[in-house]
């Protein structure tokens, strides 16, 4: 059933697909961090009309599946006047808008893990609200949701699988594009999946590893 | 961009029918993940050894793998293999499969949850596993991951939308095939969304009314 000749010839072209897949996913989690940050602190704003708004963020972008967020992107860009938005560019847009919504939530569980005997003191001790968010919440908040934040990371790896909607070549399309012309369905797919098993299942071990000394620490 | 709304209304049979094959793929994957993630989570709970290693590469591979990744292997890879589906059922195996590793690891984490001396106690009463399961523990457990088995219930509703990848008629293909035939893309997109938003938000406030009804029994300890 395996073709190894074969499997050996298209092996590179998966790995630089993998550096795409990589790449965006990476690109997404940097974006969806600073997107993350900004509505999770929206969430708790002490204005009532800021926290609807961090919360509407949250529901459309969560509650839209990601595929049709992409096509969305993919066809309203152009109608907004930006016609030749490269296809990578409306990836990273599309996957850290929608990230952005699940690292809001991470981010406003950890921020409600700090005591606010820490945010009281800074404030008597002169910082501004920006400091205070940067020196002090969002360091703490990041290390306790670290587990949580790494299997993002995996949801994303996993979710740019849908990119080829925009018309970027990932690792999912240049598998497609493969077994297009070999019609080895089996061994290409199977290579495929066996390609996101070695990224994932050891950052879901690293993550694991996290999760149990955290809970220790706290113990 | 002004929206023009016969877009919708003239395809209303089109749309009324992908949605149903939308409701359909979703509520048979979620009842096929339910029943393979109980069996998985029981095995795991119970089973030795022997069992529980293989079990666990299998969560492991599913976990790691994109759905739209064991789509392709269950669909185009299958006929390899003598199993040569049609797209919709392709789809409610796919969707049950990945979604019984999840709903697996809810149930573990709820069978955990009660403790061992009540299986014990149980068992001393001369009630059968079978019934100690479905009686005893089922009923306290639900109480506790019902919040979680809504949510990974309106993932796979978000999900089915990929289905639309291995040529189910589901929602998104159908308002995509309107899409391009009036060049009307954001239209329909828009209208697309709001048809999630709309299911999912259903989806959750049905689980919030369950989540009351299930633990009356626990406000009745309380009064």
């Amino acid at each position: 059933m395996f073709d190894w000749p074969l499997l050996l010839q298209n092996l590179p072209l998966l790995v630089d697909a993998l550096l795409v897949t990589l790449k965006v996913s990476l690109a997404a989690l940097a974006f969806g961090f600073v997107i993350g940050i900004l509505v999770g602190s929206l969430r708790l704003s002490p204005s009532p009309l800021l926290r609807r708004l961090g919360g509407a963020y949250i529901f459309v972008f969560r509650g839209i599946p990601l595929l049709v967020q992409l096509l969305l992107i993919y066809y309203f860009l152009p109608r907004i006047g930006l016609p030749n938005v490269s296809p990578t560019a409306a990836a990273i847009i599309g996957l850290s808008l929608a990230a952005g919504a699940y690292i809001a939530e991470i981010m406003r569980g950890g921020f409600l893990a700090i005591p606010g005997g820490q945010l009281e003191a800074a404030g008597l001790l002169g910082l501004s609200a920006g400091q205070m968010l940067l020196r002090i919440r969002v360091p703490q908040a990041v290390r306790l949701t670290l587990p949580a934040l790494i299997n993002e990371m995996i949801l994303l790896i996993k979710a740019s699988s849908l990119v080829s909607v925009v018309g970027l070549a990932d690792l999912t399309r240049t598998a497609q594009n493969l077994a297009a012309s070999d019609y080895m369905f089996v061994q290409d797919y199977l290579m495929l999946a066996g390609f996101y098993c070695l990224i994932n299942i050891p950052l879901a071990f690293f993550g694991g590893v996290l999760e149990r000394r955290l809970k220790e620490q706290n113990a | 961009m002004i929206f023009d709304p016969r877009i919708i209304t003239d395809h209303l049979d089109d749309i009324g029918s992908g949605f149903l094959v939308t409701l359909g793929t979703w509520s048979s994957g979620v009842l096929l993940g339910l029943v393979l993630g109980m069996l998985i989570a029981v095995a795991q709970f119970f089973g030795n050894g022997l069992i529980r290693a293989p079990l666990r590469v299998f969560i492991e591979i599913i976990r790691s793998t994109p759905f739209l990744v064991q789509l392709f292997l269950l669909y185009y890879g299958g006929p390899a293999f003598g199993l040569s589906l049609d797209p919709i059922p392709a789809g409610i195996i796919g969707l049950g499969v990945y979604g019984s590793v999840y709903f697996a690891e809810i149930f573990r984490g709820g069978f955990e949850s009660i403790p061992r001396g009540q299986l014990e106690a149980a068992q001393c009463l001369g009630i059968t596993p079978l019934q100690g399961i479905l009686r005893i523990q089922v009923p306290q457990m639900l109480v506790l991951i019902l919040p979680a088995l809504v949510n990974m219930i309106t993932v796979l509703c978000k999900e089915t939308a990929v289905l639309s990848i291995i040529t189910i008629p589901e929602l998104t293909m159908v308002m995509t095939g309107i899409g391009s035939e009036t060049f009307a893309f954001v239209e329909t997109l828009l209208a697309l969304c709001v048809g999630y938003l709309l299911l999912v938000e259903a989806c959750s406030r049905l689980g919030m009314f369950l989540e009351k009804r299930v633990g009356r029994f626990m406000n009745r300890q309380a009064q």
